[in-house]
């Protein structure tokens, strides 16, 4: 009686917990997967136990270059979307001006649009442009709708900030430029460190949009659809569950150094 | 940059003199200018690669030639027609899978982002990033994941027979014989699957700005968990509501990795035919004209239910 009073008060958690099942369980085959030795070329039942793809991991002809390809993009593409968007987030949130109105429209609109869409019609664009596809186009795609995203993250922080904490260090004498590099980004740097993650996230693992823009090049992402139809090789695995992992201790060294820095006040 | 000091966002200290001087008006300016120096760049780059393909595009769709030839603007509203006669049912497809795969995630997701929020303590910030992870992982390699678990011989798959399970969900029409692959249940799994961090991460800033001490208030006048539920925890969390759905619907609606990858032909979704007619069949203009139908589409969709949504948070 008492047990199933129990379970009845915790039905939200056992809830709770089987949906987080639901969405760790892919991962953990994943994980699994990646020590799979597979008998034929399709890696979906288990074998035998290996370590070869985690000691050979860039064993597979294209697949290390795909990384390389989709790492450099993911870089550039989160540098320049975090800055251009860290701007436009200050302009949003600090400003009132002619077309502050359609700007935010402007901002909202790539993410409330489907990428198949935005990928076809950039991939149109060039096309008709007589652009040669690769990697700058790859790059361009990636800027525009890492873009709104970034300008999301930001204009929320800066808007939640104290705006009487710039202007006492200006009443201290802090020059414009001290101001902002002391003041303005530190408190700032949370969210354009949110909006440059979220970037990086979603240019590195972005399939739809790049297949549009991407001609012969050939991301990670793309390697893993090409493979699959042939049958992925267990190396893709290895590379799946090392991001996962790398995933998580980043955040959770994030975590640490900020809740220490919270605790020294 | 003295965002803040200029911001006229902030009530100005002190009355502008009547007549300002030669250099203040220079400075007042200058000031002006600044918002529009720091949208430049960003703002011409969404301008450039983001509106003016979708002009384009819109023009491509009424365009007609061959791929030799080249493609001219002739008004040629009828591939219009044509590829809703024809793709109809893979529009369809496409909005009743998101939509039934946004229920799910809302279903699956609410209790999740209910217990961080209010039930999981210490524990909130690891179940936080269990639920982030996955989007560091290629969300390729887990849906090829899902093809793993849910492959004919495996243990999911024969479990659930033995169960009869899928006997029924033959007899409904959503699995076929005895396999889950290549059926609508798997594409609609795998769509949950892929969008429900889309659906909990808003779910859960909403539910996190709710005060914990309402529930204790509508348990004290003797509210039932539903009825505070009903009345006070659901209400207050509307706007995560409408954002996580929105925010899984759309992407769910133009997707084709999932029915590629989980579904066979009989699965494809309207995503599945633009890229199709885009990357292999090479007949541009219907694929514009696909691309417009669908934003109409998810436009028209997303307005009706943010009105829907809007009434029913004021009554």
């Amino acid at each position: 009686m008492r047990l199933i009073r129990r379970l009845r008060a915790n039905l939200v958690v056992i809830a709770g917990v089987l949906a987080l099942v639901y969405l760790i369980v892919p991962n953990l085959v994943v994980l699994a997967f990646s020590f799979n030795q597979p008998k034929g070329r399709f890696n979906y039942t288990w074998n035998h136990f290996s370590t070869d793809a985690w000691q050979h991991p860039c064993g597979v002809a294209g697949m290390c270059g795909s990384l390389t390809l989709s790492l450099k993009i993911a870089v550039y593409a989160t540098v320049a979307a975090t800055v251009l968007g860290t701007m436009t987030a200050f302009a949003l949130a600090r400003y009132r001006f002619r077309g502050r109105g359609a700007t935010n429209m402007l901002i909202f609109l790539p993410m409330a649009m489907p990428e198949v869409v935005m990928g076809a019609s950039l991939g149109t664009l060039f096309l008709n442009m007589r652009i040669q596809f690769g990697f700058w186009t790859i790059l361009i795609a990636h800027i525009m709708f890492c873009l709104s995203f970034v300008v999301t993250a930001v204009k929320a922080r800066v808007m939640s900030m104290d705006p009487r904490l710039e202007q006492a260090a200006q009443d201290l004498y802090a020059t414009p430029a001290q101001t902002f590099l002391r003041v303005t980004l530190p408190l700032a740097a949370p969210g354009i460190a949110a909006g440059a993650l979220l970037s990086f996230a979603l240019s590195f693992d972005d399939y739809i949009i790049t297949s549009f823009n991407a001609g012969n090049s050939v991301t990670f992402p793309m390697f893993v659809w090409g493979s699959a139809q042939r049958g992925t090789p267990v190396q893709v695995n290895v590379i799946g569950t090392a991001m996962f992992v790398i995933a998580v201790l980043l955040v959770l060294a994030g975590q640490l150094a900020g809740g220490r820095r919270k605790a020294r006040g | 940059m003295t965002a803040a000091a200029a911001g006229p966002l902030s009530p100005p200290a002190a009355p502008a003199p009547a007549e300002p001087g030669k250099a203040q008006r220079r400075a007042a300016a200058r000031r002006r200018r600044v918002p529009y120096l720091l949208l430049l760049a960003g703002v011409a780059w969404l301008l450039v690669f983001f509106v003016a393909p979708l002009v384009y595009q819109a023009s491509t769709s009424v365009q007609t030639g061959t791929l030799e030839d080249g493609f001219k603007v002739t008004w040629h509203f009828a591939t219009y027609w044509d590829a809703l006669t024809e793709y109809w049912p893979h529009f369809v497809r496409s909005l009743v899978y998101s939509g039934i795969a946004t229920v799910l995630c809302l279903v699956i997701g609410y209790p999740l982002a209910y217990t961080i929020a209010f039930r999981a303590g210490r524990w909130r910030n690891l179940v936080l990033i269990l639920v982030i992870a996955p989007f560091f992982t290629s969300f390729l390699i887990r849906t090829l994941a899902w093809e793993t678990i849910l492959a004919d011989q495996g243990p999911v798959v024969s479990f659930l027979n033995d169960l009869h399970v899928l006997d029924v969900t033959s007899w409904l029409g959503i699995t076929e014989g005895d396999r889950v692959l290549a059926t609508p249940l798997a594409v609609v799994c795998g769509l949950t699957y892929n969008f429900l961090p889309f659906m909990i991460l808003p779910l859960y800033t909403s539910l996190e700005r709710v005060d914990g001490r309402l529930h204790e208030a509508a348990g004290d006048l003797y509210a039932t968990p539903f009825t505070v539920f009903r009345k006070v925890t659901f209400p207050l969390s509307m706007p995560g509501v409408v954002a996580g759905t929105l925010l899984t619907f759309i992407p769910a609606s133009g997707d084709y990795i999932n029915a590629e990858l989980l579904g066979s032909t009989n699965q494809q979704m309207i995503g599945n035919v633009i890229e199709s007619q885009f990357l292999r069949v090479l007949d541009y203009p219907t694929a514009a004209a696909l691309s417009f139908i669908l934003m109409a589409v998810i436009l028209a969709v997303v307005t009706l239910y943010i009105r829907r949504a809007g009434t029913e948070e004021l009554v």
